[in-house]
């Protein structure tokens, strides 16, 4: 089969899929999407909490997310013909100190100031909306337009209808090199084929920094480990997406009936993890004595899997997106900082239209790939 | 392990047999057809089954129905079973309490 086409994708998660689907909506169907793993959808993509959310955002990022859950999250399970299981109940984010006050009316004023519906209420009032929570709870910032959905359909739900609408995807194809021919982004090298397109998107997750260097452009990110857990099914609690001021665990119940939580000890840049994405043992309990401080009545709730994943982590906390502007054909969706699930739609939307022509509708120049100065 | 795999690759049409509604993963109710299906919309691991229809994601995680869910890929897939890695099997090996679970470490003092 021929190893060239129109537009190259070197990253099959969300991004790389949602991409590939809009592309070919727009009748961009000679696209090639090469994924380094066995599976689509192996990074993030499928190891995320599902938050749809904006409160507790960068403001730079707000923006792209605050379109897609207004134009493109409503009816997306109707589009990818699978059930995305879109919530769209509101975030609570949980205080239980005046510092963690603190923390949380800093970003809901953040947020206002861009135009989002979040506003800080008290202990009482949480309870309101959700009477499961513990009396320790003694704030939240709230918002009622944000959500959750179901990471693992939804991304393979992008892949399925790019694929059906003629989009080429190759798994176990891991990408070691680009090389540009007369100056402009060309070749696309694996172990194994030279692909070679008009334009190339690199949506990679962590691995993107490396295949990036071999063109001279460096984002500066590192790897950030997330740990997940899932309990067995429980009678309907609640829908509101929950997070916390202090991060100690954010999640949400499922369709099915179980709560997917995810959270850190603390003690992740120090894990012995021999080079491999790997749970420690003592994340998931730590989860657990976070989760039963707010929620003491899911105590009995039994977890049945644990999982672990990469975050692709930015020198400042939000992704790069966009064009390259010294490389004529090159794209960058990257450093999405484990929190690139529920800003996918639109990233894969815009990045779409962006290449195909040469316009957005949302700005990209605050989320630009060479934003990164150093401190003086 | 990172075997190139071209996913437009003709495996030809979806066609119905007569035991597509049997249960094969007992726990989340999916059936042998539906498992056929996913493989036509294009999930051709194991592990995308899984995140796609939940086999195996139940109580019993798949110690019942992972072998059966293996051999229905293979042959729509047309290729050998030993082709296909099983998914990833996951801590804890048994379904196990929160509070049970959270006695990994002594009870701290109050931290706050």
């Amino acid at each position: 089969m021929k190893n060239t086409a129109e537009v190259i994708i070197i990253g099959g998660g969300i991004i790389g899929c949602a991409v590939a689907y809009y592309l070919a909506k727009r009748g961009v169907t000679d696209v090639i999407v090469l994924e380094g793993s066995d599976h689509i959808g192996n990074g993030g993509s499928s190891r995320n909490g599902g938050g749809v959310r904006q409160s507790g955002r960068d403001v730079r990022e707000l923006p792209l997310v605050m379109y897609g859950i207004k134009n493109l999250w409503p009816n997306l399970s109707e589009e990818l013909q699978v059930a995305c299981e879109y919530h769209q109940d509101g975030n609570l984010r949980l205080g239980k100190t005046e510092k963690h006050r603190e923390i949380l009316t800093k970003l809901a004023n953040n947020a206002k100031g861009v135009g989002l519906d979040v506003r800080m209420i008290d202990g009482d009032e949480v309870r309101q909306i959700n009477p499961y929570l513990s009396d320790e709870v003694i704030c939240a910032s709230w918002c009622p337009t944000d959500g959750h959905a179901n990471p693992l359909t939804t991304t393979l739900g992008y892949y399925k209808m790019a694929r059906k609408m003629g989009v080429r995807f190759i798994s176990g194809e891991p990408v070691k090199e680009l090389r540009l021919i007369k100056g402009r982004i060309r070749q696309v090298i694996t172990p194994n084929s030279i692909y070679e397109g008009e334009s190339v998107l690199v949506a990679a997750g962590l691995d993107s920094r490396e295949i990036l260097t071999t063109v001279g452009i460096d984002i500066p990110m590192t790897n950030s480990l997330l740990e997940c857990l899932v309990t067995e099914a429980q009678p309907h609690m609640f829908d509101q997406m929950l997070g916390t001021a202090e991060a100690d665990f954010y999640g949400h119940q499922t369709k099915h009936g179980s709560f997917v939580f995810g959270g850190s000890s603390g003690l992740e840049r120090y894990n012995k993890d021999n080079g491999m994405v790997s749970n420690s043992s003592k994340t998931a309990p730590c989860i657990c004595r976070g989760i039963m401080k707010y929620f003491p009545n899911l105590a009995n709730a039994k977890i049945v899997r644990t999982w672990a994943g990469w975050m692709d982590a930015s020198a400042d906390g939000v992704p790069a997106i966009g064009k390259v502007e010294e490389i004529n054909g090159l794209y960058v969706a990257c450093a999405f900082n484990g929190h690139g699930f529920g800003i996918a739609p639109a990233v894969g939307e815009q990045l779409a239209k962006l290449i195909t022509t040469d316009t957005t509708d949302i700005d990209l120049y605050d989320l630009r790939y060479d934003r990164y100065k150093a401190k003086i | 392990m990172n075997s190139i795999n071209d996913r437009s690759r003709d495996i030809g049409e979806f066609k119905s047999m007569p035991d597509d509604d049997m249960l094969i993963c007992r726990c989340e109710e999916i059936t042998k057809g539906e498992i056929r299906k996913a493989v036509h919309d294009g999930m051709w691991t194991l592990t995308e089954i899984r995140r796609y229809l939940r086999t195996g994601m139940g109580l019993c995680q798949g110690q019942t129905c992972s072998k059966l869910v293996k051999g229905i890929v293979a042959r729509e897939l047309g290729i050998s079973p030993a082709e296909l890695e099983p998914a990833t099997s996951r801590v804890p090996m048994r379904p196990i309490e929160m509070k049970v679970f959270a006695n990994e470490a002594e009870k701290l003092k109050e931290a706050n």
